[in-house]
């Protein structure tokens, strides 16, 4: 393609890209290094239909000279990132030298908001990612093996978890899980456990949590394995078969290294979107349990005071996160493209 | 029960006419505020006039987006309907403006007592007060042959016995779900206990003390009577265990108390045998363990003048005397003129009578409520203990309060 033809092919999709990606990016960024202005308080009564009393409010006048001179409120540098709703490095310092045991140094570690929640997230992450890739390729073999009148139902009805709005599909997972909902009470039956609750409980959230990602994300990997199931060159399968080779051993040696490079697709999209877990948490009420960045940044924003800085830092947290998870597959793609050319 | 819908619709068809004549505004009125049922109420009112167009948001979620919905010039959002905690949201960010120029030109019908005033400035205009306060069932409580509580301590006692009897498994509830709910529990216990939240005059918090302890051991005492849930239940989960006929003993919010029996498939003995006392006490303090709040409208700062006048018209017409009725007079204890107390606001009174204190109105008050609401949650699942988690809500607070310039 010519340099002009390229120039003018890219420009719609680089305008786009530079307007919704890169530019927020540059506003999160700059948010995330300024906090507000020092408030200047005063002392002054108010009264409410129960009583008068003397109380503290923010100066406006005051506060909006000070916002005209300094539009974008006081430099804080890296503090946000440092403080204990964030990396918390003070803390850990502290906590490390004056450890008992190297458990107690994690068991402080453990109640830092930001460690609390990366373990969430990792743990979701790393154990939702490969489990629904499994699954999606089992239902993707299971009904690329069925009759073809079968197909279009099950392929519909194997979707719908994704097609069900994350929120709708944890709320209503949450009202059957409930003690007083249909699994909930079920499951205090089979185990004969009247108290049994999967809510109260930080190990059954989280199990729960991990189902319900493997339950949502299971059809995309499932949708993309069957596309790839389509391409399978039959030719090699012909002769696997001639060759003796077993069902098992046609997966094994056929079908599993011509998907790899999907499964690699699957991988990275499902990494970014399971690092980014929110809704569960959000339609479990999972909070007190599991949170994570995003988490952060909905509550930063949610509460009667927002906290910008600190719910942008979670942002370029979050930025950078998923950056180093993706690095492994990135770098892998990068060499192999390099080999070909 | 015919005669009454003919009653009500013809009242209604009455007060429709009177709209027409009474309320005629020109210009946008857009509201944004919860969804309680007394708000739902104010809603309708205001939807009432003619002449311009009014429309309104009403969700649990109002906090979220009022800020937001009224920064922008010309705002979304013409007026919030705001409580004692989010107005302050609304002050530091100066997106309300003072109602005294239009108090006086279409305020005549308001009272004194309605009008919130903030550095000699009416901010806002009251319509309703609410607290927390007892909720039981009558039934339960003689099978059980115990007084309604008059402290945490007789709830206790109370809870153990209906326990014991076999009556119910989990007979206390509460609205403790993690976050804003929990940390109001906690702000009830801790003044019921004598406690104060900051060092007197600064932004610097002292929670970590005895009464912080006591509020919290207290708290836990509770839930293990409660549905072992509770760390997922606010208000509405909490009705709707006591509709159902799981819960024996709750503190409940005034505002949904009263209308908590006419839902659907309500349990007929929850109906007929749901009975309201005034708010709790505990640790032996005379303060009860409840806040005082009042629920009232604001006009947004960057409209003209012409929508503000609208809003406030819309408004005023929306909480004028004509609108208690015998759906609405039960709804919220209002702070309207000829307003008659129902049976259903004798917790409210009670409250406010017993000396209750109000919800404090402080620009910090914010950042250690979202807090308390974020640290404790560990303390209740027994992961820590009470001196613990209130040393991580102070370190939590005072990081927040460092990035938004309370403290230094």
């Amino acid at each position: 393609m010519k340099h002009k033809t390229f120039f003018w092919f890219i420009l719609p999709t680089a305008t786009a890209m530079l307007l919704f990606i890169a530019l927020p990016i540059v506003s999160v960024v700059t948010q995330s290094l300024f906090t507000p202005h020092e408030q200047i308080l005063k002392t002054v009564e108010n009264c409410t239909p129960f009583n008068c009393t003397e109380s503290t409010v923010v100066d406006l006048d005051a506060t909006e000279q000070q916002r005209a001179e300094q539009p974008l409120g006081r430099w804080a540098g890296l503090s946000i990132y440092l403080d204990r709703g964030h990396l918390a490095t003070a803390v850990i310092a502290d906590a490390w030298t004056t450890r008992t045991s190297i458990g107690d140094f994690v068991d402080r570690l453990g109640n830092l908001p930001f460690y609390r929640a990366m373990s969430f997230t990792l743990t979701y992450t790393f154990v939702v990612t490969p489990l629904l890739i499994v699954l999606g390729f089992a239902i993707a073999v299971a009904v690329n093996s069925l009759h073809r009148h079968l197909k279009g139902l099950v392929i519909f009805f194997s979707l719908l978890p994704m097609i069900v709005s994350p929120l709708i599909g944890s709320l209503v997972l949450f009202w059957m899980i409930d003690s007083r909902g249909v699994l909930g009470t079920g499951l205090q039956w089979l185990f004969s456990n009247p108290d049994l609750s999967l809510k109260a409980s930080t190990e059954l959230t989280w199990i729960m949590l991990i189902v319900y990602g493997v339950w949502h994300s299971a059809p995309f990997a499932f949708v993309v394995f069957y596309a790839g199931l389509q391409t399978l060159p039959q030719d090699t399968m012909e002769s696997a078969m001639i060759d003796g080779a077993t069902r098992w051993q046609q997966t094994k040696y056929v079908v599993i290294p011509h998907l790899m490079p999907l499964v690699t697709f699957v991988a990275l999209i499902q990494l970014m979107d399971n690092f980014r877990v929110f809704e569960p948490i959000v339609g479990f009420n999972a909070e007190a349990h599991a949170t994570s960045l995003s988490w952060f940044i909905f509550n930063d924003l949610g509460g009667e005071t927002r906290l910008l800085s600190s719910a942008s830092a979670s942002s370029v947290l979050t930025i950078i996160g998923v950056a180093i998870l993706l690095s492994p597959v990135l770098v892998r793609t990068w060499r192999d493209f390099k080999a070909k050319g | 029960m015919f005669l009454k819908k003919l009653v009500v619709a013809s009242a209604m068809t009455l007060m429709a006419g009177e709209a027409l004549a009474d309320c005629e505004i020109s210009g946008r009125v857009n509201v944004v505020g919860n969804e309680f049922p007394a708000i739902q109420t104010v809603g309708i009112g205001a939807k009432e006039c003619t002449g311009g167009k009014v429309s309104t948001n009403l969700t649990a979620d109002h906090q979220k987006i009022n800020v937001a919905g009224m920064t922008g010039n010309p705002a979304e959002y013409t007026s919030a309907i705001v409580a004692n905690s989010s107005i302050v949201a609304l002050i530091n960010e100066d997106v309300i403006r003072p109602l005294d120029d239009l108090v006086a030109k279409y305020g005549q019908g308001l009272k004194k007592n309605q009008l919130i005033t903030i550095d000699g400035k009416v901010m806002a205009v009251a319509f309703m007060a609410n607290a927390q306060h007892l909720v039981y069932r009558a039934d339960i409580l003689e099978q059980a042959g115990v007084k309604p509580p008059s402290t945490y301590e007789e709830m206790l006692a109370a809870a153990k016995t209906i326990k014991e009897k076999g009556l119910m498994e989990h007979p206390v509830g509460g609205a403790y779900m993690a976050g804003w709910n929990l940390a109001q529990e906690f702000n009830n216990m801790y003044i019921g206990m004598g406690g104060e939240f900051f060092e007197p005059g600064t932004a610097k918090v002292a929670i970590n003390n005895d009464a912080g302890v006591a509020a919290l051991e207290m708290m836990k005492a509770l839930s293990g009577y409660m549905n072992p849930d509770f760390l997922t239940h606010d208000s509405n989960a909490t009705n709707a265990e006591f509709r159902a006929g799981n819960v024996a003993l709750m503190n409940m919010w005034g505002s949904r108390a009263a209308t908590l029996p006419d839902a659907d498939g309500v349990d007929p003995a929850v109906k007929e045998h749901m009975a309201i006392a005034g708010p709790m006490t505990v640790g032996g303090g005379k303060i009860p363990a409840t806040t005082l709040w009042w629920d009232g409208w604001t006009v947004a700062k960057n409209i003209s003048d012409e929508d503000a006048a609208a809003t406030f018209k819309a408004l005023t017409y929306a909480i004028r005397p004509e609108i208690l009725n015998d759906t609405t007079s039960p709804q919220a204890v209002w702070l309207i003129n000829g307003y008659q107390p129902t049976p259903a606001a004798q917790g409210v009174f009670d409250a406010a009578n017993a000396g209750s204190v109000p919800y404090p109105m402080l620009p910090y008050q914010g950042l250690l409520h979202s807090a308390l609401g974020a640290e404790l949650s560990d303390f209740m699942q027994g992961k820590e203990d009470a001196s613990t988690a209130l040393a991580d809500v102070e370190a939590a607070y005072t990081t927040a309060a460092k990035e938004k310039g309370y403290l230094q």
